[in-house]
This record gives C-alpha cells, structure tokens and sequence, in this order.
C-alpha cells in the first residue's frame, strides 16, 4: 500500500466544507490536551467556554459584541488578502478610527445633534485607519517595502499613540487616575439593544458590509482584478490592471474598515477613549485568523466572528473561573490556525491510496 | 557629548542589540534557505520564558540556554513541517506560531509573574583582551552569550559563503529545483536551516529573561521578533550586516532610555524603535534593490518535487 498525494483539479463542495470543520475539531483536541497538561480539565474548560459564550442570553449578546469587530476586521482583512496584500494592522487602523471617532466626538463637533455627530464620527474613523493602511501600502507599491512589518509597525505606533493621548492631553479631568479621556456627550453614543451591549447600528453596518464586500469580490470588475492580482500577479500586469492601484485600494479599504470598528468599540461600548487593550484585547489580530478560517468569503466570515466572538467572551469565562491568564485565548488562535492551514492540504490535494502491494510481483 | 558618555552608550548598546543578532543570524540561515518564519517572535518568548523557569528551578543559566534552544528548536518545526512538508501558506503559517508562543508563554510564565532571578548569567571579562584601550571595554566585558553572538557572525558568514554546506543553502533558497537535480535533499536543508533559526531564535529570548532583564513579564519581547524579520532584510541576509543592524538598534534602545529624563513622553520615545524599524526596512529594501540583491528567489515557496 502507498500513499499518494495528487493535485486536485476541482475541489468537490464537501471537502470544502468538511476540512475547515475537521481541523477546527482537531485543533479543539490539542488543545485539550494543553489544558490537561496545565492541570485543568479540559472538558471543564470547554464546557464554560461553551456555557459562556453561548449558554446564556447574556452569553449570546457579549458573543455579538465580540463579533461586531471581528466582523468588520475581517471583511476588509479578507479583500486584502485575496489581493495577497498582507495586512497585518488592523489591530492598529482600528486604534486610529478610534482616535479620529473621540477627537470628533470631544474636540471637532462636541454639540453637534447625534444624527449628524454619528456619521462624522464614523466617516472620521474610516478616513483615520485608511491613512493608517495606506502608509504600509504606499510603502510597499513605492519602495517594495515589506508591508508584514511596516503595518505591524503600524500597530505598535497607533498603540503608543492612544496611550500618549489618554495618559497626555486627551486625559478626562474627571477620571481620576485612569488612562481614560473624558466621556462621550450622549449625542456621541451608539443606542443599544435592550439591556445589552449590542451596539445595532454597528452590527447592521457589518452586515451590509458582508454582503457588499461580497459583491464587490464575486461580481464586479474591480473584484475580479483583486482576486488576479492575488492569484496570478503577472497576468494581471500583462492585462493592464495597475498593481499599484489595487495594493492602495484594498488597503484603502481594509484599513478603513478596521476604523470603522474601532469607532463602534468607543461609540458603542466605552463611551471614550482608552488604554488600547482596554478598547481592542487584539481584534484586529484575531480577525486574521476569522477572515482565513471563512476562506476570505465574507458571507462565511458572518459565522466565523461569531464563532471567536464566542470564544474570547468564553475565554473571559475562563480567566474568571480557572485563573487562566488572558493570553490564552492566543494558543486558540494559533492552533487553529495551525490545522486550518494543515486542513488546506485536503482541499488542494487528494490523498490516494494506492494499492500496489498485491500487484507488484506480476510486472 | 564627552567621549566617556559615548563609550558607555554604545558598551549598552551590546547588551541591548545581542536578542535581535541571534535572532537575525538565525532567520538569515532560514531566509537563505527560502522558508520566510514570521514566527520569531512566538519563537523568542517560548525561549525567554521557557529559559526563567529553568534556570529558575535548577539554579543554573546553562540549563535555562539549553532549555530555550530546545523549545525555539521545536516550535521551529512546527513552522517546517506545515511549511516545507504540507506547503502552507508561510505567511500565516509564521503568524499563527507568533500567536501560539504568545499565548503558551502567558499560560506557561503566569507563576513566575513577580518572581525575582537569584542566578542570572553574569559577565565574564575576557582577561588580556578587557585591557585594549576603548574595544576592550566595549567588547570584551560582557556575558557568554555576547561572545558567542559575535563570534557566530564571522562562523556563519563563512559557511554560507565559503562552504559546500553554504552552497546548498543558497542553491536551494535561489533555484530548489536545479538544486534537488543536483543531488542536494532541499527538504532536509530547509528543515535544518528553519530549526536552526529557531535555536538561536530560543537563545535570544533567553538572553531577554535571564540576562538583560532578568525577570518573566508576560509580552516582553514587545516586538523585537518583528525587528528581527525588518533587520534580516536591511543585512540583505547576510550575516555581517547583521551585526551592524542589530546593534544600531541596541543604541536605538540605549538612546530611549536616555531621552527619558528629559521629560520627553514615554509613549512617544516607545515608537522609536517601531518608527527606526520602519525606516531600517526601506533603507535596506532600497539598497537590495539598487544592488540588485535581491531575496533568496524562491523565498516563500514552497518546494514540490515534479510527480513523475
């Protein structure tokens, strides 16, 4: 018997499916098996991670709040990476919308009715991250600068920069001693769902943009030369589509998407500009791995935050009843990033399993 | 500034620059070898922390070396094997082995938060050669680790360049395919050249928690894994440049410390290194080009041999 790994021409729908499902279920394994070694019971600890994020209500409203970001991250992560354009900033553009959406809210249009004072507040914070995906990106097209360090550079620059703001001149003079501006005036908030922290009109926004991020990439001319720059770079120079212009426009796109989600975390949650992981315990990096997890389409993409929304509220869970530290939730990421990609394998090639032992003597 | 306060500078800078050389020597041989591993900096954390608990429970900074060479060795593989054997995206294969050392290392270094190290490792004077007026202070007044670092870099540059061994390095960086014609096993090589860069990779997390600062905080390599990946293109995967780079960084770190007491915001002077890595990367990106340098050719690709 031998094993054969062949190329596959087409990859049958099933296996599309069932391989990110099977690596995902592998992933949990391991995981397990971490837990275990750290002396927790890893059934415990699934089962308050599950009981957290999805046994509940309140569980289920935190688990949307969780996703709204990842969401947002994650389409303009995806259209990034279709075009190969490694965005690795989100984290940091979503820290800039942030900024753009307080100094709107504090400084720019502080008694401005909240129908107009709103849509400021998000345009400011598009505007802002898609200057803060730009740099990297006319880094990149101008002087072919690796755009995996410049955007993550990125990250750690708009990070300091929050802190400089609300330990300096944007601190709240009635926050005692913490790194917090001033609050939002109400016209600056986002309503919410009932008694939730569900803040609506970001997650309606979202969604639109699932669908439209769809279209863009499925149906329209524009889509179609991001996907062939991704996949095949050279032909799309040769058909005349400019390089330079798709590497701007998706990271244009991304970055101001991530701003977008880090207006809805101070409009919609905190009410004000904090200490960064206080707005972001890393969204911007985990929607990474929901954007790769859905295969870059941003239907999929829908469930995929919902699921590591899911998972970082479950991951509170589990600091608060284990004593695990925070970071946890990153060996989630990792691992299953790890099978996904393995799980990759199955869907690009098909294992065949030849069996040559019987027949072998005969030739 | 006088002479002395210059000298004291740049005999800081070693210390400072020493994690980023062994970490850039490492992805060097990994780069040249075409397997891009954006995991240093998972790989730099599982040493550091890794490296305090052993040292911690033996005693012994040795050991704690050992240990972190060992794990930054293993998760290496990690990236070899989803890379080189099952050809993944490396991209996000080196991300995801980032966040796995990030989140390991938390869970692993949460009892050590706040423990003190009794038994770091210590400098030790080279004799004869501390005495040269200026180099001597400079160079020869440090740790092992230091020494080992600096005489890596002459080693490393004389086997990639000089050697059999470097040949089939570059050959199986630059064209994998003629190279496997050739004879030469390109999985094999890439598999050592990655696991190489996870060693050293190891030990420059290990010099962070159990000799420059000797401590666990959790996130502490705050980044210097990224800096690793931006200086292994301004040495234009060249082990001598690498010297230069990483300790033009350490006076970055020096330079920081410096400037703080001069009421100059924290925050601020925290995105110096960030903003110098930017600047280091479009420096070195811009002198690979005009040399036409270039990186390895087949540099991210994964190898597959021809199904016949």
């Amino acid at each position: 018997m031998r094993l054969k790994v062949e190329k596959r021409l087409t990859t049958p729908r099933w296996v599309s499916v069932a391989t990110p499902t099977l690596s995902l279920a592998l992933a949990l394994l391991i995981i397990a098996l971490v837990f275990w070694g750290y002396g927790v019971d890893p059934l415990v600890a699934y089962k308050r991670i599950f009981s957290g994020a999805f046994g509940s209500l309140y569980g289920l409203s935190e688990t949307t709040v969780k996703a709204i970001p990842l969401l947002i991250c994650g389409i303009g992560l995806a259209i990034a990476f279709k075009a190969l354009v490694w965005n690795i900033g989100a984290e940091g553009q979503l820290l800039i919308g942030a900024i753009a959406a307080t100094w709107v809210a504090l400084y720019a249009l502080p008694h401005a009715p909240a129908l107009v004072l709103l849509p400021c507040m998000f345009a400011a914070g598009f505007i802002g991250g898609a200057i803060w995906g730009l740099i990297p990106a006319v880094l990149k097209a101008k002087f072919r600068a690796n755009e995996v360090i410049t955007s993550l550079m990125m990250v750690y620059i708009a990070s300091e920069l929050v802190n400089y703001l609300v330990y300096g001149p944007w601190k709240g003079a009635e926050e005692w001693g913490f790194p917090y501006s001033a609050k939002f005036p109400p016209t600056a908030q986002l309503p919410r769902l009932g008694n939730t922290r569900i803040h609506y009109p970001t997650l309606l926004i979202a969604l639109v943009l699932a669908v439209l991020a769809y279209i863009l990439l499925m149906k329209t001319k524009l889509g179609y030369e991001i996907r062939v720059t991704g996949s095949n770079p050279e032909a799309a120079r040769y058909a005349g589509m400019s390089y330079f212009k798709t590497i701007l426009l998706v990271m244009l796109i991304s970055g101001g998407l991530a701003g977008l989600a880090g207006v809805g975390e101070v409009a919609g949650i905190h009410h004000r500009l904090r200490y960064p992981q206080g707005i972001s315990p890393g969204y911007g990096f985990t929607a990474i791995i929901v954007a790769w997890l859905g295969r870059l389409n941003p239907l999929a993409i829908v469930l995929t935050s919902l699921l590591f929304g899911g998972l970082l509220v479950g991951g509170d869970a589990l600091q608060v009843a284990l004593g695990l530290p925070m970071a946890t939730t990153n060996i989630f990421n990792g691992v299953i990033l790890f099978f996904v990609l393995g799980g990759e394998l199955l869907t690009r090639y098909k294992i065949a399993v030849k069996w040559t032992g019987s027949k072998g003597g005969e030739r | 500034m006088s002479l002395e306060v210059f000298l004291t500078a740049l005999k800081a800078a070693i210390p400072a620059g020493t994690p980023l050389l062994l970490g850039t020597l490492g992805e060097i041989y990994a780069e040249r070898s075409g397997v891009l591993n954006l995991g240093v900096e998972g790989m730099m954390i599982m040493g550091a922390v890794t490296s305090f608990g052993m040292t911690l429970s033996t005693g012994n900074p040795w050991l704690g070396l050992a240990m972190a060479a060992l794990v930054g060795g293993l998760m290496a593989l990690i990236h070899a094997f989803l890379s080189i054997t099952l050809r993944a995206n490396q991209v996000v294969s080196g991300l995801a082995l980032t966040m796995f050392g990030l989140g390991m290392s938390g869970m692993l270094g949460k009892k050590y938060i706040g423990t003190p190290l009794p038994c770091r490792l210590r400098a030790t004077p080279i004799p004869l050669l501390k005495d040269i007026p200026f180099l001597g202070p400079i160079l020869f007044q440090h740790d092992a680790l230091v020494y080992l670092s600096l005489a890596l870099v002459p080693i490393l540059w004389f086997v990639l360049f000089k050697t059999k061994v470097g040949i089939s390095i570059r050959s199986v960086g630059e064209a994998p395919a003629t190279a496997d014609a050739m004879g030469v096993n390109v999985f094999l090589v890439r598999y050592l050249c990655v696991l190489f860069g996870g060693v050293l990779a190891g030990l420059g997390g290990a010099y962070l928690s159990i000799v420059y600062a000797p401590a666990w905080i959790e996130g502490m390599t705050a980044g210097a894994g990224w800096i690793v990946i931006a200086l292994t293109i301004f040495a234009m995967w060249s082990p001598t440049r690498a010297l230069l780079g990483a300790y033009l960084f350490g006076g970055v770190k020096v330079l920081q410390y410096r400037l703080q007491p001069l009421g100059i915001s924290p925050n601020l002077l925290n995105m110096l290194p960030f903003i110098f890595t930017i600047i280091v990367l479009l420096a070195g990106t811009r002198e690979v080009i005009r040399e036409r340098i270039g990186a390895p050719s087949a540099l991210g690709v994964p190898y597959a041999r021809e199904e016949k």
